[in-house]
């Protein structure tokens, strides 16, 4: 394999491992604060692509326009299946919670069929982000650049949120014990809210550049991407951010590199994944970069 | 030890039921007054009802499956897709001539033991359901060490993984092709009779001493532990029975539709079969097969919100994909407003439907029980 070629192996899957790393991170959050799959997520990261779709085409919205709105739409929507599917079940067996996450993922998938047909739709690229620059023997696009940039700053501008501000510091108290994050006067349904919020926000952030690198968009576009973002979640520790981060550039690393230097295994991409997932619960459960927790009895 | 009077009723009336649903099936699926030559019966179910009884014989095996292994032994498996695949893939394998796989093959020729074998019907859903126990076999030994939602994301992984392998061993499997021209060996004979099978072997192992062993497991492990029952070895059977059935059932619905493809046995299925149990009642035998029924004539009834509707004046038009909304919306509710399904741990009973019966009658009279909870009955 030539320098070249690999240079741009490596930047698809740059590009892909920041993808995973940034839907990862909802579910990471999620789960670390509720000890919940929120199977939703990757629902919720569809939801934002065709929120640009319909902005740009039906509202007629400038592109930075519509994808600030995308991302605002989808985050009140993981506000929303939180409050109406999770909410109510705080309390309850937390394989209950599972369960309605999984209906609540098939809900917004069938009526993604239903209100956005099941057509695949394209999505707009603009000009500028995808035409291909020649750097040396290396071909690529400046999205394939921009979208590790973005995940970067997203991902620091989140620490600083959780590290920094007293919002973060609540999430962080929530995580490790929620009740005594009550009693000291937290307002810790707000908290979850806002998790789901981020969380949703960076999925939408993600969706939309996901949808821009591979142009073609549909209502069930979301749950592979998603299922892979939470195998990645799991691999860097769930309930660590940095860990979702690491995990799923890992992840992507794993899937276009496998590819790439032994072709004859392309059949079994998909499969990557979920055998780096059984490995990495059979081997360190915790993951790359999570705390042990013992069971009490 | 004789049996009480109570027993012996309950044999009798279950006997009395069995024989008359057997009567019914026999009837309607035409072979009674064709057998007889009884022209002077009713008009026989139609094909479309016939299939839905069918689907909801095989749905009710599943969910038996799904609850033996989920509502009974408490471990959360997500991967019965995957073993319904096995099962499905390993019977079409078996029941169909040589010939016709050679034809079938196109792109890659068939390999060898599959090339040649050709087993009869009962054979083939056998060994469908043994490979999927024995690969719940192999995958057991690493993943049920796993606890809660771990171990149902591993085993959706693993179904995931076979899909992907089906995909790909195409001269096994045929890939993404499929396997088409299944003769239809699952009529209603064959499915009920599988159904009762599997619910009276799952009465007599719940109600053994085994049955108590699953139980305490899934109550509390630990404990269970402590009581010096082998955990581990408990589960280890649960799933591979649990997967054994779940590939009978996948054979059958093989069988059943004729068809089979690697994306039929997506996570969707074992979506369908987790809420069959859930809205049956997790921990619950009569549950999952009263779920199977609604689950099942729901999601054939809901197909009218998917056609326009006639209204004389104006009609609405249909919404496609509008079913599966609804659907989810019902799953949904059950969820967060009955938890605990239709029949949460308790099953039906000839006591309790008895009490239920006394009840109506006098209405301000007090009545038994209206359900037991691992009494046998079977209405």
């Amino acid at each position: 394999m030539s320098l070249d070629l690999f240079l741009q192996h490596f930047l698809n899957a740059l590009t892909l491992g920041s993808l995973y790393g940034l839907i990862a991170i909802g579910y990471t959050m999620v789960y670390g604060i509720l000890r919940l799959i929120n199977f939703a997520h990757g629902d919720i990261l569809m939801l934002g692509a065709y929120f640009v779709f319909y902005g740009i085409s039906t509202f007629l919205l400038p592109w930075p326009l519509a994808v600030v709105v995308a991302i605002l739409g989808a985050s009140l929507m993981g506000v929303l299946v939180d409050r109406i599917a999770y909410k109510p079940l705080r309390d309850a067996p937390r394989i209950s919670a599972l369960i309605s996450a999984i209906a609540v993922s098939f809900f917004l998938e069938s009526l993604g069929v239903v209100v956005f047909s099941g057509l695949p739709r394209p999505m707009h690229q603009p000009e500028w982000l995808v035409s291909i620059i020649t750097v040396g023997g290396t071909r690529f696009m400046p999205l394939t650049l921009i979208v590790p940039a973005v995940t970067a700053l997203l991902v620091l501008l989140l620490l600083w949120v959780v590290y920094h501000t007293r919002p973060g510091l609540a999430m962080r108290a929530i995580s490790r014990d929620i009740e005594t994050t009550r009693m000291l006067g937290v307002s810790v349904d707000k908290i979850i809210a806002l998790t789901f919020g981020i969380g949703s926000a960076l999925a939408a952030a993600s969706g939309i550049m996901w949808a821009l690198r591979y142009p073609q968009i549909n209502p069930y576009m979301g749950v592979v991407p998603g299922f892979k973002a939470f195998i990645a979640a799991v691999f860097g520790g769930i309930g660590s951010i940095q860990g979702a981060v690491v995990g799923g550039l890992i992840l992507g690393f794993i899937e276009i590199m496998t590819v790439a230097f032994l072709p004859p295994l392309s059949g079994y991409r998909d499969a990557f994944a979920f055998i780096l997932l059984v490995v990495i619960l059979l081997v360190k459960p915790t993951g790359l970069f999570g705390e042990k927790q013992e069971d009490k009895i | 030890m004789k049996p009480s009077a109570k027993t012996r009723r309950d044999w009798t009336l279950n006997a009395v039921v069995l024989a008359l649903f057997a009567l019914f099936l026999w009837w309607g699926d035409g072979s009674m007054a064709r057998d007889m030559g009884w022209n002077w019966l009713p008009a026989r179910l139609n094909g479309y009802q016939v299939q839905i009884l069918n689907l909801v014989a095989v749905y009710g095996i599943l969910a038996l499956s799904l609850n033996l292994i989920y509502g009974f032994t408490g471990m959360f498996s997500l991967g019965h897709a995957g073993f319904m695949a096995i099962g499905a893939y390993m019977s079409a394998l078996c029941v169909l001539p040589a010939a016709q796989k050679e034809i079938m093959w196109l792109i890659e020729p068939i390999a060898w033991p599959f090339s040649v074998l050709h087993t009869p019907f009962w054979i083939s859903v056998l060994l469908g359901g043994l490979a999927a126990a024995l690969m719940a076999l192999v995958i057991g030994f690493p993943v049920l060490r796993l606890g809660g939602d771990y171990l149902g994301i591993a085993t959706l992984g693993f179904a995931e993984i076979i899909r992907v392998l089906i995909v790909n061993l195409t001269p096994i499997t045929n890939g993404s092709l499929g396997i088409k021209g299944l003769p239809a060996h699952t009529t209603l004979l064959t499915s009920y009779l599988w159904l009762f099978l599997v619910l009276f072997g799952m009465v007599r192992l719940l109600n053994s001493n085994f049955g108590n062993v699953l139980k305490a497991v899934r109550d509390d492990e630990v404990a269970a532990q402590v009581m010096g029952i082998d955990v581990f070895r408990s589960k280890l059977f649960s799933f591979c029975l649990g997967a054994f059935l779940a590939g009978v059932g996948g054979a059958l619905l093989g069988n059943l539709l004729t068809t089979i493809d690697p994306k039929m046995f997506n996570f969707q299925l074992t979506f369908n079969i987790l809420m069959i149990v859930v809205a049956g009642g997790l921990g619950s035998l009569t549950g999952s097969i009263l779920g199977s029924v609604i689950i099942t004539v729901l999601l054939e009834w809901l197909r009218v919100v998917e056609s326009p509707l006639d209204l004389g004046v104006f009609t609405i038009p249909g919404i496609p994909g509008m079913r599966m909304v609804v659907f989810s919306v019902v799953l949904l509710i059950i969820i967060l407003y009955r938890r605990e399904g239709i029949m949460g741990m308790r099953e039906i009973t000839w006591d309790g439907i008895f009490g239920l019966c006394g009840r109506l009658r006098r209405p301000r009279g007090r009545a038994g029980t209206g359900t037991d909870t691992d009494g046998e009955g079977r209405a």
